[in-house]
């Protein structure tokens, strides 16, 4: 008697970045790796509710934070994180020329973001606040500046990705990795709006 | 292999005999923990010990059921015990399993918060004599702020009456440990943390570092002498009468990475223990200005005002 | 240029490095390194090596590797264990200096840990957890490949600061402020920070990676009550994993910044605070404990039902045990220093935690006893770790209640006592654990049998040994002795312990000299297996050839039943000649690739420049890591078709196909 067998393939009717199975177990490694990063960016958000009173010699929140430039950041930001949206909307009904549009304007907010953030950062360090003088700001500058970082790595990545679609379209792979890219972006913008609401707001009113 | 084991008890015996041996190697004062000179050490190791049969008994337990096991079901020829390879679980065993050692434990939580609690607060008695103890590489500076003196390396404190210990590092990490009068805690940078201890009896204590904090760690020991409260005032007097008080200049030569013998000092200079310190006190926890005057030692909560 | 040669010299190697017995290891690695290189080249094995080695995305030979890694790492851990033994064995003695003594105590710890028993458990999740759930690979073979040359290079790096720069020296934990430069210039803790984060990152990924491979890649119908107790403890590990590194990459990133770039986070003069790292290590560090330890619980579970020949007990409430101490291992951290002041709520409640943990673990010990009632007990070698493990386990976890009841830790913490209750606890269940298996499952890896005479020998030697070495310990931190003591005057009784503590360590090394000859004896005169399931084994491993073709199973198997082979067993499902040729189609492989190696390197290139502030070099090394994601980013040809016609011999040669 012989081993009971399974079938080789199945029939499903996904969406196109889950359609084909090993890409989909692909999106669910990538929410495994989004759990990690939430316990990263946890950790650092910890790190700072400690030591947000540690100002040592140097400048408080109150004292040092500029809402104008973090309204700024936040509403690009947050612009970004819908157009990227369109973008998936745009990938499922097939049309790559707008995916592609959509990931552009993603591009450029979020290089505006960066862009305006590194404004910022340098302004803090023209008047001494680099993270050499407190450990206040050290936990801001690892906690903001890790999220920086991450945006930045999100826009080389979707650039390479503007690459991919330009040279094969919309393929059960492409689709995956955009699908996986815009859930990282989505992440990120999770992140901000508790950085936004916990660094600079309570920063400011406290 | 195991079943030999058993069958020849000869073999169990040197077993005992080996573990005997090892309690009588030395004589038993050198056990430390188990020869506590203190209310402090005596109602840890009452703990221990409780701990210690509760577990005892667990051990117990599993041992019988698991040689039995091993014994009965051995996998040789001739073996009459029932084998039932299907066999896999049984709803009422395995609630007692999930049962006994909760009960067990519980038998031993009870008295552990208590005394957890117990321990945190220094017995209501008279002003207790407060000693700053502060570590440094590689050494230990003891100051006396209600007697105006200070020594290295070694303590000397009233025995019969409980005696507060305030406990900061100008240094990595150490941990302030006299393994007679009581447990240890650490002394850490930029923090105070209280412990309080009591010699019942004069006598010498040994205490030493348990928190490594370099090449020098292993020479950070220190004595406690315990005497007798008036030997105690008159110690203090005398020393802050004769002896040199400490400058500035020789709290610097302390802070330098090296090891030195015992010293003492008939005061020392202002601003060598922090006043200002976070921390948790006996009283509370959060940062606190720390007052020392006549009538003892204040812990004065600081406000978030004062905190900026 | 004679200047800078000179201050290259003397920044790779400073005065304190220069010891004769490294010099000496120094000297020996050179010839080591130019005999392989000979080697190699004169058996024309470079390509071999390359091919099927180094760009390998195979799990089961990434399993050996994993393996190779993991026993030279016990290697040179245990001989930092015989160097502390040597230097405590008498009052005063000067063996080591110093210095050397807070290296090779920092080494040993590090070592045992993150080199030596995580890989040594990736080595088995590799080996058998694809084979157990009936899937061709793992979720993610570049992934895995990747996740091992991070670890690689990790180790690389930290074992590199033995003989370039000098080692770290504060101790497997790194508290602050003595890791900070002010205590700490060297760059030896620069070498502990990048080498945990390199290997941490391939960490991190083998959760991922397996925490997939087990929720998305079962074989149909083996549903998550019907996984092996092994699959389950993967799961768990997996996800520990996920939730534990993360902070610690957190503290050890902080902790380097401070070092490099001049950051506070744990410098005194500005507001840092040490206690912000030991509380983010050990949110780590205790979940970690847990990490070590579940995946041998799996491997008892599976070691002790096949050598009892009976169904595991309790397998439900194994599974609920499991989970359960997943949850309160977070919960727990705290009582690595009741002893810094948290204050007795704060205490009182992990101590209880602690204390509530113990419940599921005694659950376990039970559940394992009762598999044996009503058995039949195969004495093995595997079986004998198990039956040494269950004693032994009890009564490190006795003495770790005793650990968890707060006051009495205020006396324990940090002194021998400590040391011999997780030395009693990683050994007796972590240690016994990976040998056991290393026995269970070395005919699946390698096709042969290890010797069971040879075997028993190491085990017995190993065993004796551990209590040798370890109970004298207990007492002697009853008698005050604490932790990483460089040395210790006479009159405190403390000598006779150690020397008898001393002998035991020398007795286990000689059970790892017997434990390497069995391997190398049996590797040329081992029974070979033929059958595939030498031990009457239970799960869908066994069901497959010894070693283990390529594409592991040439068909998919349908699971019924929880222990899948035992019950087609059952039902006269037989080895030879069941698999039909037209059952038979072509596979997708994933491709070999050389990108995962060439990133570990980058990232070693990258580490190292950092250690020693050589930017240029670190830059390099960077832009390594970026090339390597670029092209892996742009490559697609990342599967190729294995014919059946290959699959069909193969099948025929092993005398499983069908007429």
């Amino acid at each position: 008697m012989s081993m009971p067998l399974a079938e080789e393939h199945e029939v499903q009717h996904l969406p196109v970045e889950f359609a084909d199975e090993k890409e989909s177990i692909k999106i669910t490694g990538f929410w495994m790796f989004l759990v990690t990063d939430v316990l990263i960016f946890g950790s650092l958000f910890s790190t700072y509710a400690v030591y947000r009173g540690a100002v040592a010699q140097g400048p408080s929140a109150n004292q040092l934070f500029q809402m104008g430039p973090v309204m700024l950041e936040t509403l690009l930001l947050l612009t970004s994180s819908f157009t990227i949206g369109l973008g998936i909307y745009a990938m499922r009904k097939g049309n790559v020329k707008a995916l592609m549009g959509w990931m552009l304007v993603t591009i450029l907010l979020g290089a505006g973001f960066v862009g305006t953030e590194i404004h910022d950062f340098v302004s803090f360090a023209a008047i001494g606040a680099t993270w050499h003088t407190s450990a206040f700001l050290s936990a801001f500058d690892i906690l903001v500046g890790t999220h920086g970082a991450h945006v930045t790595f999100g826009i080389f990545w979707a650039v390479t990705l503007l690459f991919q679609l330009k040279k094969r379209g919309i393929t059960a792979q492409t689709a995956r990795k955009v699908f996986t890219y815009s859930l990282y972006w989505h992440f990120l913008d999770i992140v901000w709006i508790f950085i936004y609401t916990f660094v600079y707001l309570n920063g400011k009113i406290v | 292999m195991f079943h030999q084991w058993v069958k020849r008890p000869y073999r169990k015996l040197m077993l005992v005999a080996l573990v005997a041996g090892l309690f009588s190697a030395g004589c038993g004062q050198q056990y430390v923990m188990l020869d506590p000179a203190g209310p402090v050490g005596k109602s840890e190791l009452h703990l221990m010990i409780l701990a210690s049969i509760a577990m005892a008994i667990v051990i117990a337990i599993v041992f019988v059921l698991f040689f039995y096991a091993l014994i009965r079901f051995r996998d040789k020829p001739g073996n009459t015990a029932p084998y039932r390879p299907e066999w896999d679980g049984h709803k009422w065993l395995e609630i007692v399993w999930w049962v006994l050692p909760a009960v067990l434990l519980t038998v031993i939580a009870i008295p552990m918060v208590k005394t957890t609690y117990a321990l945190d607060r220094i017995p209501k008695a008279k002003d207790p004599v407060v000693i700053d103890v502060t570590s440094l590489t590689w050494k230990w500076l003891f100051q006396y702020p209600g007697q105006h003196v200070a020594t290295v390396n070694y303590a000397v404190i009233p025995a019969g009456e409980p005696v507060l210990f305030e406990l900061t590092a100008n240094s990595p990490m150490n941990a302030f440990w006299v393994p007679q009068l009581g447990g240890m805690e650490y002394t850490m940078p930029n923090r105070v943390l209280p412990l309080w201890l009591e010699a019942s009896k004069p006598g010498t204590y040994w205490g030493r570092s348990a928190q490594f904090s370099g090449i020098g760690f292993e020479k950070m020991m220190f004595n406690v002498k315990a005497v007798s409260p008036a030997a105690f005032q008159a110690w203090a007097q005398n020393t802050h009468a004769t002896a040199s008080p400490m400058t500035m200049q020789d709290y610097k030569q302390l802070l330098k990475f090296n090891t030195v013998g015992n010293a003492t000092y008939g005061g020392y200079p202002q601003d060598t223990f922090p006043t200002v310190a976070s921390g948790f006190t006996l009283t509370g926890s959060g940062m606190y200005t720390i007052e020392h005057n006549k009538n003892g030692i204040k812990y004065l909560p600081m406000t978030m005002s004062t905190n900026r | 240029m004679p200047s800078f040669v000179s201050y290259l010299i003397h920044t790779l190697f400073p005065p304190s490095v220069r010891l004769p017995d490294i010099l000496l290891i120094d000297v020996g690695l050179v010839f080591g390194i130019i005999g392989i290189v000979v080697f190699l080249t004169k058996t024309g094995r470079w390509g071999s090596l390359w091919r099927d080695w180094l760009t390998t995305v195979d799990h089961k030979k990434i399993a050996v590797m994993y393996l190779i890694a993991a026993l030279l790492m016990l290697f040179r851990g245990g001989v930092d264990a015989l160097m502390i033994r040597a230097q405590l064995a008498a009052p005063g003695a000067h063996f080591m200096p110093a210095s050397q003594y807070d290296e090779v105590f920092t080494t040993h710890g590090t070592i045992m840990i993150f080199f030596m028993a995580m890989p040594f458990i990736f080595a088995l999740f590799n080996a058998v957890v694809p084979l157990m759930i009936g899937a061709r690979d793992v979720a993610f073979p570049r992934l895995n490949a990747m996740s091992y040359w991070l670890f690689a290079m990790g180790a690389a790096l930290f074992n590199v600061s033995f003989i370039i720069g000098g080692s770290p020296n504060a101790g497997w934990t790194a508290y602050p402020p003595y890791t900070g430069l002010a205590y700490n210039p060297g760059p030896g803790e620069n070498y502990y920070f990048l080498a945990l984060l390199i290997a941490g990152l391939g960490t991190t990924m083998t959760g991922i990676n397996f925490l997939v491979t087990t929720i998305r890649m079962r074989a149909p119908g083996m549903t998550l009550m019907k996984m092996p107790m092994f699959v389950w403890s993967t799961m768990v590990t997996s996800a520990l994993i996920l939730f534990a590194f993360p902070p610690l990459t957190v503290a050890l990133a902080m902790s380097l910044f401070d070092r490099l770039f001049g950051s506070s986070f744990f410098t005194l003069a500005h507001g840092g605070m040490p206690m912000m790292y030991v509380n983010l290590f050990w949110l780590f560090g205790h979940p970690e404990v847990y990490i070590l330890v579940i995946p041998l619980f799996g491997v008892f579970s599976e070691v002790v039902a096949t050598y009892s020949r009976k169904a595991l007990f309790g397998y439900p409430l194994m599974v609920v045990s499991i989970l359960a101490i997943m949850f309160l291992s977070y919960g727990t951290w705290v009582h690595h220093f009741f002893t810094m002041g948290a204050g007795p709520g704060v205490n009182a409640f992990f101590g209880l935690s602690t204390m509530l943990i113990a419940i599921p673990t005694g659950v376990k010990i039970f559940n394992w006893i009762f598999t044996m009632w009503g058995g039949r007990i195969q004495m093995t070698t595997a079986m004998l770790y198990q039956l040494a493990f269950i004693p032994t386990f009890v009564i490190g976890g006795a003495t770790g209640v005793l650990l968890a009841v707060v006051p009495a830790d205020y006396q324990f913490h940090n002194s021998y006592f400590l040391i011999a209750h997780f030395h009693n606890v990683i050994i007796g269940g972590t240690v016994f654990g990976l040998l056991s298996a290393l026995y269970y499952w070395w005919p699946k890896m390698f096709g042969m049998k290890l010797n069971e005479r040879q075997g028993r020998w190491a085990f017995w030697l190993f065993f004796i040994g551990f209590w040798v070495t370890f109970t004298p310990q207990y007492f002697l931190g009853l008698k005050g002795m604490t932790r990483r003591i460089y040395t210790y005057p006479a009159g405190f009784g403390w000598h006779q312990l150690n020397v008898i503590s001393t002998v035991g360590a020398l007795i286990m090394g000689a059970a790892f000299v017997v434990l390497v000859y069995n391997i190398v004896w049996s590797l040329r005169f081992g029974e070979r297996d033929l059958t595939g399931d030498p031990w009457d084994g239970r799960t869908l491993e066994w069901a497959l050839p010894s070693p283990v073709p390529e594409y592991n199973f040439a068909r998919i198997p349908v699971v019924h039943e929880r222990d899948a082979w035992w019950a087609m067993k059952q039902r006269g499902q037989s080895l030879a000649g069941s698999l039909r040729a037209e059952d038979v189609h072509d596979v997708e492989m994933p491709k070999n690739t050389p990108i995962p190696f060439l990133i570990g390197v980058s990232f070693f290139v990258m580490g190292f420049g950092m250690t020693f502030k050589w930017w240029p070099i670190a830059i390099i090394g960077f832009i390594g890591v970026i090339l390597c994601l670029l092209f892996s980013g742009f490559d697609y040809d990342d599967h190729h078709h294995l014919k059946a016609d290959v699959i069909r011999n193969t099948e025929a040669s092993l005398g499983r196909l069908q007429g």
